[in-house]
């Protein structure tokens, strides 16, 4: 690495640098910078010179400083042992970094992404002979309990015959495990790895329609603003509003069969928290850690700023590999805004033109880059895998108006807004019901249908009606008070203060509520819209409200989502009877 | 394109030229300070400035090019002139020798001496920068600070290692919080080995006085190192204030093993002679002229918080920033919200109220509580009862709201039931002296007392349990 010289630093700028004297380089090529061998990659070239984004701290570069090439774009390294490791942005193993500089992350030290001692229980799916296209499977590894890791031809060899392949044993990453020949004779060596760069998609053979929701086991999100796997949202919200609550739940409670999690210039704790807890939660779907199926890439606000901006696209790339195996991925970004922000600095430093409140003017197109990489696809061999990308978004203020929230907008069709009157009364999540859209419903209505006995449809929409309402009436309310309104409107705030208690607020730090089960929703929704009903008609019937909701049986309904079991679905039957016998018996006495 | 050989020879150039003064500077424009014809200097690299009358300053580089050096000096440049000013590069970032004898004593924004005696030198010389710390290095913080005020300990708890800024204004109490913080916080059950760094920016002498004085008050002057930059230094000295005190701070918790606590006040100053900066070098601004690299500052001081596994000792960060016009959308207090963990928010019509400390418990938080409280650490029912607090006092806003337009008396019995707790919560609650220091139990018991003015079945975040063991007691 240190033999190709392809210029020397003219200027440092922080992590902006320019080179002059420029031979040979690249665009996007990945250079080391001076004797301590920075990282950078080169992201302009303009004759003879060229600029240089460095993903270290700059301090110490000296004009004259050489420059030398790799020869390679920014790429990751793919492979089994991705699982369950912690990287920074530009794909460097946290806990080896930590072997050799200690607990503060110094500088120039590079370690391969992947554990090449380690060996890995290798079975091959295909013989001698077989003829492979490219992201064909030619054996497998379980990399854990949960994931059988896919070992592909890598995309850059578009056809080739199987010479010779191992048998099942134990390799390492770098084993040589099949030789193959390509139409024109040439021989290819494969090992169990294959290097891709981050800023390019992946190849697939199509995309496919979007048809299954992502459940998370947050009912605000599943059963009013449900997304489909494969599909994109944004939690927009003001600090403390619960962006990153919301994504450790998803990560460690929805039904995706690898999750990526990106520390995107948050908080050092939030990712140590991640690590510590991960470990130690069981996946109720597969009784097995959720640290099996997450991939973590952390890059803290602390960290330089260059490599915050590539995070975004190491996390993605690692996602587009495991859905080429055949996987549903789910990508949390925390934060999207800090990437846009860091795309600002940078553009900033090499003095380029702002658009908007300093963003370079590509933003919009950089943002739909981004997330037009989820999707359900046909990978390259035939299996169906698909990436869900949940971003969330910093607004400056809390204010939704701003670039970076407005331009998401255009280019996701989720969105969960979060709201501060919410989060400071601690209703959380503080998903808002009334900001809030996604335009899922009709892929994922079907599969909804099938497991509701067809009453998720209406019963959304029922609520989601008495929802709206309820902003009107308490409009009502603040300017006369509650005594103004009938029995019959009161009681649609009474229904709608219950709803919010009962079933969209959910505690995160509840064993029994953190995560809802399908079941458990639809009949808690169920429940809700029964106590309306037969409120209401009692209420016709000339009962008053306030009796109604002094009834027990409301208090327990009320804690229904803390004291009964995901399975415990029996329990919604009994729950369901009391309510009826207690409004019967109420009808009773104002009958007559 | 140079060959192996001369590469070398220009890096040995370069340690022999490092040191040398060149005379005579290109232009001089606020803090900076440009210099041409010079050896190649590396960027951050620390500058000595001798100025005209032979008097040194220090600086840092801030860009470097084979052209021109552009230096910020951090004593300002006041009695500069172009032709008399010298300048070494020493070939090094701006470093601080630390020691545990900085303990007791008053220095300036640079860790250099205040009032002319010296300051004991330390073996270890330190990069007043920091590194980021590995993610996986860190311990995460759960040990519980009692600091003896209801508000905090019960519904903002405040955890060792912690950053918790306070969101005041101009004339609020914020410093007399600070100081009651600073003389009562204690982690019950242990013996720990506390110490405070505090770091001053561009505040008035008074508010320094008032702080030392405090110190000295309670005892712990000794244990104390004060980094004052005041309202009558130079400006651009306070950008690497913090800096050198966070230096000294992680050389005690994470070489020495003790539990620091920062106190930093106030961060509006700090940004804003960061944006003075960055206006000067026509960088293009974000929000309100601050630099858009703000985000990334902030959290490279607000992270050098925390604990570090295997090291013993901790880092809590309080810093102080009065929020202008109490505008909480602000960028300084924005983004300080974004980076640290949680924060505590003054009201003015609190204190106007007479209710002192006037925090506000809904827009403040602590992130950090969720691990800290609950049984074995507080009290089983903490946690419970914090967020039955939280919704129940949430509720008294909505109907204040509604009396403000309907009028009292036009309310149900029920509301003037919630009316009735939200005041004995604001004035028996939160409100207390700056002299009383309430144990977590008495804390938690008021806050019992207050939800007892409410009928139980109001308090749906309590379990039936909780609520037979404690409401009405
Ligand atoms: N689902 C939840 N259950 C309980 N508490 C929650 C929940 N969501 C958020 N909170 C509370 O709100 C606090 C802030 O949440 P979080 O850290 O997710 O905010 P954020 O939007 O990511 O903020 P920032 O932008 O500053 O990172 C948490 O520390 C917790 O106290
Ligand atoms: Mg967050």
């Amino acid at each position: 690495m240190k033999d190709r010289i392809v210029g020397q630093v003219k200027r440092v700028n922080g992590p902006v640098i320019l080179i002059k004297d420029v031979t040979d380089a690249a665009m996007m090529e990945m250079v080391r910078i001076g004797e301590q061998q920075l990282i950078g990659e080169v992201v302009k070239l303009h004759d003879g010179s060229a600029t240089v984004q460095v993903y270290e701290d700059a301090t110490g570069i000296c004009p004259g400083d050489n420059v030398y090439g790799s020869g390679m774009s920014l790429s990751v390294e793919l492979g089994p042992g991705l699982i369950g490791t912690i990287y920074d942005g530009i794909q460097r193993p946290l806990e080896k970094l930590m072997g050799v500089s200690g607990a503060y992350i110094s500088r120039g030290v590079t370690f391969p992404a992947l554990d090449h001692e380690k060996k890995w229980p290798f079975v091959p799916t295909v013989e001698v002979g077989a003829n492979l296209t490219r992201g064909m499977v030619l054996g497998e590894v379980l990399e854990t309990e949960r994931v059988m890791h896919k070992i592909m031809v890598p995309p850059s060899i578009d056809e080739c015959v199987v010479a010779n392949i191992v048998g099942e044993g134990s390799y390492t990453v770098e084993d040589i495990i099949a030789t193959v020949v390509l139409p024109d004779g040439r021989e290819e060596k494969l090992t169990m790895t294959q290097r891709w760069p981050i800023r390019v998609p992946r190849p697939v053979h199509d995309r496919l329609p979007l048809a299954q929701p992502l459940i998370t086991g947050l009912r605000v999100i599943d059963s009013l603003f449900p997304l489909a796997k494969g599909g994109t949202v944004a939690i927009p919200g003001g600090f403390g509003t619960g962006k990153t609550m919301t994504q450790h739940s998803i990560a460690q409670w929805c039904d995706a069969d690898i999750i990526v999690y990106i520390g995107c210039g948050e908080r050092g704790n939030e990712m140590t928290d991640v690590l510590r807890e991960f470990p130690q939660l069981i996946d109720p779907r597969t009784g097995q850690s959720l640290m099996e199926r997450t991939l973590l890439i952390a890059n803290t606000s602390n960290m330089p700023v260059s490599a915050r901006e590539a995070s975004i696209y190491t996390g993605i790339t690692m996602a587009e590999y495991y859905r080429d195996q055949g996987y549903h991925v789910a990508i949390m970004a925390d934060s999207t805004s800090r990437w846009a922000e860091a795309l600002r600095e940078l553009s900033g430093r090499m003095e380029e033109m702002p658009a908007e409140e300093g963003f370079p003017a590509y933003l919009p197109t950089r943002i739909a880059q981004f997330y037009e990489r989820a999707g359900l696809m046909q990978s390259l061999s035939g299996e169906t895998g698909s990436v869900s990308i949940i971003g969330a978004v910093s607004p400056p203020g809390g204010d939704f108006s701003e670039p970076v929230t407005q331009h998401t907008k255009r280019f996701v069709r989720c969105f969960w807004g979060l709201d501060r009157s919410l989060a400071s009364s601690r209703h959380f999540p503080a998903i808002s019901w009334i900001d809030s859209y996604t335009e899922y419903l009709a892929e994922v209505q079907p599969w909804w249908s099938q497991h509701s006995e067809g009453t998720w449809q209406i019963n959304r929409q029922k609520i989601m009606e008495l929802l709206q309402k309820e902003v009107r009436l308490q409009q009502i309310v603040k300017l006369v008070g509650p005594d103004a309104l009938p029995d019959s409107q009161n009681f649609i705030l009474e229904v709608c203060t219950l709803f919010k208690t009962a079933f969209l607020q959910q505690d995160a730090f509840s064993e029994i509520d953190r995560f809802c089960s399908v079941g458990k929703q639809v009949r808690m929704l169920d429940l809700i819209l029964e106590y309306y009903q037969r409120g209401s008609d009692a209420i016709a019937k000339g009962v008053p409200m306030v009796k109604i909701r002094r009834l027990k049986v409301i208090q327990e309904i009320a804690r229904m989502r803390l004291t009964i079991e995901n399975e415990d679905l029996a329990a919604f039957d009994k729950l369901q009877l009391r309510l009826e016998r207690s409004i019967d018996q109420l009808g009773g006495i104002y009958e007559d | 394109m140079r060959t192996k050989e001369e590469t070398l020879l220009v890096h040995t150039d370069r340690l022999l030229l490092s040191g040398r003064e060149y005379r005579g500077t290109s232009r001089i424009d606020g803090p900076l300070v440009y210099m041409r014809n010079t050896h190649p200097v590396g960027y951050g690299e620390l500058v000595e400035i001798t100025a005209p009358d032979g008097t040194h300053r220090s600086g840092q580089v801030l860009e470097t090019s084979d052209e021109v050096v552009v230096v910020q000096v951090f004593e300002g440049t006041e009695g500069l002139n172009l032709p008399g000013t010298g300048m070494r590069f020493m070939g090094e970032p701006l470093t601080l020798p630390v020691s545990e004898q900085m303990l007791g004593r008053v220095m300036n924004g640079l860790g250099k001496s205040r009032d002319g005696s010296t300051i004991p030198q330390g073996a270890v010389e330190k990069d007043v920068n920091g590194q980021p710390i590995n993610p996986t290095a860190r311990e995460y913080p759960r040990d519980f600070i009692q600091t003896g005020i209801s508000v905090i300990d019960g519904m903002t708890t405040l955890i060792q290692g912690q950053k918790v800024p306070i969101f005041s204004g101009n004339g609020l109490d914020h410093n007399k919080l600070a100081a009651q913080i600073a003389r009562q916080a204690k982690v019950r059950g242990s013996s720990g080995d506390f110490c405070i760094v505090f770091a001053a920016m561009g505040v008035k002498h008074d508010v320094a006085k008032y702080f030392i004085d405090s110190f000295e008050e309670s005892g712990v002057l000794d244990n104390v190192a004060l980094f004052l930059s005041l309202a009558d230094d130079p400006s651009i000295e306070r950008t690497i204030t913090p800096k050198t005190a966070l230096t000294l701070a992680e050389h005690l918790a994470f070489d020495k093993g003790k539990q620091v606590l920062v106190i930093m006040t106030d961060m509006t100053n700090y940004c804003e002679a960061l944006r003075e900066i960055g206006t000067m070098r026509g960088e293009i601004p974000s929000r309100k002229g601050y630099p858009g690299y703000l985000y990334s500052n902030l959290a490279e001081l607000y992270e050098r918080s925390g604990k570090i596994l295997g090291r013993g000792g901790s880092i809590t960060q309080l810093p102080i920033l009065t929020m202008p016009n109490d505008d909480i959308s602000h960028p300084v207090p924005d983004l300080t919200g974004y980076i640290t963990e949680g924060q505590i928010v003054f009201d003015r019509s609190m204190q106007a109220r007479g209710i002192y400390p006037p925090i506000n418990c809904l827009p403040s938080l602590s992130r950090l509580m969720k691990d800290g409280i609950g049984e074995g650490m507080t009290r089983g029912d903490h946690p419970h009862l914090a967020n039955q607090l939280f919704a129940s006092y949430s509720h008294v806003k909505d109907v204040q709201n509604l009396a403000s337009v309907i009028g009292e008396e036009e309310l149900t019995s029920l509301d003037k039931q919630y009316l009735e707790f939200g005041n004995f919560f604001e004035n028996k609650f939160v409100n207390q002296s700056f002299t009383e220091d309430r144990s977590i139990e008495q804390t938690l018991d008021i806050g019992w007392e207050a939800l007892s003015k409410l009928p139980s079945e109001e308090l749906q975040r309590l379990s039936d349990d909780e609520i037979a063991e404690h409401y009405g007691k």
